[in-house]
């Protein structure tokens, strides 16, 4: 048979390592400055591109989507070509690839700081990065199927299909989830509104964290731990086992995202069942990993690559139990909203993600460099200090999440919250938030040593070259050859059909949960008092989206006494009709917000709003002095109305062409509250005075986003209110 | 838990073929894959799991 020549591309490979190592630097390093927020909530100050709501989609951009996307891609294109016996089909579209996402982090990290924010988690990116995003990912897809079909090995091994299953599924999960409508260049509405958004986010969210943190590295678990062990797969059956039953359940979890909120409860626990039968592929899948180190395990004790992969496997092992038992309702109605999911999640990405890629690196990088890692030493510092930094970050945080849940639960014999204040339960897990600043600056002191080594291996290394393979050109497959073999044989050769078949797969899953949601009338029940939002509250309400408030409070009141007790009447579907995009949250580092309207006075929020401890001792909620400075910006108010009425928000004609006025009443009014506080009175008027003496132009209170703001959230879940609550104003 | 279900969906004509196709998709989808690996031949499962190690 004639033997043909040709390169493996190394060189795309070494460009998507180096952007590994540079984002997967800046995204630890986002974290440890959110993580000593908590700790020193005005260290930035007056600056708003660097607090802590805008910084925060960053963080979580920045590792998911920069440092384990170009991981991927640098895994991906080092075992695809290797595993088809082909060069990536095209240079350019290779190229495309690493530039287009390189630029796409780019944009989000100068976007996500100046609150350009779609505000759904991990998706947070606004429309036109959203298109940036399909384009390079179907770029990614197109080559990626392209070298399948020039391949010079008839089998698929398992690794593809968890690339090609990630492919399929990830372009469905990002098409469907970031449809919306542009009112602006960097400005857009969710075509879902409130319930409706909640679920297709979270199937998108949960998937986003199945299909692009899990299935990719699944398929480099599956190639890499083989080469690095020298030996093959525990169970190759296992594996097929294991791609077909997660790709088949995963899909469904996502509910369980939003249990005990106001999702239809049949969402809610068709999400729980599936939950727990992910156990099952999961660990299937972690154990054929680990056994694959079956008569290797003598290596793990020198070798640094094995040992990160080893922990790496045991994190995904510890976060998929974890997951399936978060999702039962009784341990859900602790976790959620606490540092316990915070902890959980920094299992899978810490040990899981990061942990995998440090493996994978120093595996690839000296083999492509032809030379030896420059220090084994340093690599188990690396190790030593990652594995200490992880188990020292994630313990304080599930901890802290167990005793703050439980101190928001706590009642006193008369029926009274123990800790009525929610600072109090803030205040008793700040050593857990110390401690965890400290484990990730441990974990980053060790990225930081592997920077340095796999600088030094590459000086002492010669130039990547790609890299000269042999093999046979396929032989067209006979009749007789294929006599008798199994369907699924035959279904390895066709990697067209194996995508198409998965497709179907996940997209059974998805059919089934969305549709009756968005379909059925009856899910959510309609309330006749819950109306629009006024033209200066839809503009508040972008300032809350634009401030990422969502990061750390949520607008959820569960049906439990505790929470009844600590906001108000529980949240009902029917509240969230107009809510383009939902405002749900998943994290109370603040109080929940869906019924604070009307619960302090509009002075009390300027206050707070301008220096929050002055009015919440302790409070470790930054200023957001800029708001209370910055001229509203009503130029587009109209049209945002006018997207909304075409997304079914029943806003008049005569409301649209009103809106300035309407606004400019609702201001005054709120202008007049504030002036009841005679220092408000005081020092506004002699600001007034210092600039018409200067010269300076004024913005008149009514004019500023404190105002719009402070509009949105006295209306926040007062809809429904029968009576006001007089509740003292405590936290 | 069937209350939910029912209580949301029944405005649904023929809901009641629900739960059966659930359950027909299912046990068919399990059935056939493993089937499909417990006939597996031991010599492909062999060639095929040595791929990562042949290049």
């Amino acid at each position: 048979m004639e033997m043909q020549q040709f390169y493996y591309d190394n060189k795309i490979v070494k460009k998507f390592i180096y952007a590994t190592l540079l984002w997967g630097i800046v995204g630890f390093s986002v974290g440890l400055l959110l993580a000593f927020m908590f700790l020193f909530p005005n260290v930035t100050d007056g600056i708003s591109w660097l607090s802590f709501g805008r910084l925060r989609p960053l963080h979580t951009n920045a590792v998911i989507f920069a440092f384990v996307g170009n991981a991927i891609y640098a895994g991906v294109y080092y075992s695809l070509q290797r595993l088809l016996k082909a060069r990536m089909a095209s240079d350019f579209l290779s190229n495309f690839n690493f530039w287009g996402w390189q630029l796409i982090i780019v944009a989000a990290a100068i976007t996500l700081p100046l609150g350009y924010t779609s505000s759904k988690e991990y998706a947070e990116l606004e429309w036109p990065i959203d298109i940036a995003i399909a384009l390079v990912w179907v770029a990614f897809g197109v080559n990626m199927i392209w070298t399948i079909l020039q391949r010079r090995q008839r089998h698929l091994y398992v690794a593809i299909w968890f690339y090609l299953g990630t492919f399929v599924t990830v372009a469905v999960l990002h098409i469907f989830n970031s449809l919306a409508l542009p009112v602006g260049f960097l400005k857009s509405y969710s075509v879902y509104a409130g319930v409706q958004d909640a679920l297709v986010q979270w199937w998108y969210g949960h998937n986003a964290v199945a299909f692009f943190l899990t299935t990719p590295f699944l398929g480099l678990m599956y190639y890499f731990v083989p080469k690095a062990a020298n030996r093959p797969v525990y169970s190759y059956k296992l594996s097929i086992v294991h791609f077909w039953s997660l790709i088949f359940l995963y899909i469904w979890a996502g509910p369980h995202h939003l249990l005990y909120t106001s999702l239809p409860n049949w969402a809610q626990n068709l999400g729980v069942a599936f939950s727990i039968m992910l156990l099952a592929p999961s660990w299937g899948g972690m154990i054929n990993g680990l056994l694959t180190l079956r008569g290797a395990w003598d290596k793990v004790r020198t070798d640094p690559v094995l040992k990160f992969m080893v922990v790496a496997i045991t994190g995904y092992g510890m976060a998929t139990f974890e997951g399936p038992m978060l999702s039962l309702k009784n341990v859900n109605a602790i976790a959620h909203f606490s540092d316990w999911i915070i902890a959980h999640v920094h299992v899978g990405a810490l040990a899981w993600n990061g942990f995998f890629t440090f493996g994978m690196l120093y595996w690839m990088i000296p083999r492509m460099f032809k030379t030896k890692l420059y220090s084994i030493k340093l690599a188990n510092f690396h190790f030593w200090i990652g594995t200490l930094g992880i188990i020292l970050y994630t313990l304080p945080m599930y901890v802290a999440g167990f005793v703050q849940a439980s101190m928001w639960k706590q009642f006193n014999p008369d029926g009274s919250l123990t800790y009525g204040n929610f600072l109090e339960t803030v205040n008793e897990i700040i050593p857990m938030y110390w401690m965890r600043a400290i484990g990730g600056t441990m974990f980053i002191i060790g990225a930081i040593v592997m920077l340095y080594n796999v600088v030094k291996t590459v000086k002492q290394g010669s130039g990547v070259e790609d890299e000269l393979a042999e093999a046979a050109a396929l032989t067209k497959v006979s009749k007789y050859r294929t006599k008798g073999e199994g369907w699924h044989t035959w279904l390895e050769r066709k990697p067209v059909k194996l995508t198409i078949y998965a497709t179907i797969v996940i997209l059974i899953g998805g059919i089934v949960q969305i549709i009756p949601t968005l379909l059925v009338k009856s899910n959510i029940p309609t309330i006749t008092s819950v109306k629009p939002y006024s033209p200066l509250e839809l503009e508040g309400r972008d300032l809350y989206i634009r401030e990422g408030c969502v990061g750390c409070h949520s607008q959820m009141v569960r049906p439990f006494r505790s929470e009844v007790e600590r906001y108000g009447e529980y949240s009902k579907a029917g509240e969230f009709v107009y809510d383009h995009p939902f405002l749900w949250g998943s994290k109370r580092t603040g109080p929940d917000l869906h019924r604070v309207g009307q619960k302090y006075s509009d002075s009390w929020h300027l206050d707070h709003m301008y220096d929050p401890q002055s009015t919440s001792p302790g409070s470790i909620m930054p200023s957001y002095k800029w708001m209370i400075k910055n001229e509203l910006d009503k130029s587009n108010t109209e049209n945002k109305m006018k997207a909304m009425v075409s997304l079914g928000v029943p806003y008049s004609e005569e409301e649209i062409a009103n809106a300035q006025a309407a606004m400019d009443a609702q201001g005054k009014l709120i202008e007049e509250n504030l002036y009841q506080n005679p220092d408000f009175a005081k020092s506004y008027e002699a600001d007034k005075k210092y600039a018409k003496e200067n010269g300076e132009d004024f913005i008149e209170m009514k004019d500023r986003e404190i105002v719009a703001i402070i509009a949105y959230i006295q209306r926040l879940g007062t809809d429904i209110k029968v009576k006001d609550e007089q509740k003292t104003a405590k936290n | 838990m069937f209350k939910f279900i029912k209580g949301h969906l029944e405005s649904i004509t023929g809901i009641e073929i629900y739960p059966l196709i659930s359950l027909i998709i299912f046990f068919t989808f399990f059935t056939v894959l493993f089937w499909w690996v417990y006939t597996a031949k031991k010599e492909y499962i062999n060639t095929v799991s040595n791929l990562p190690l042949n290049d």
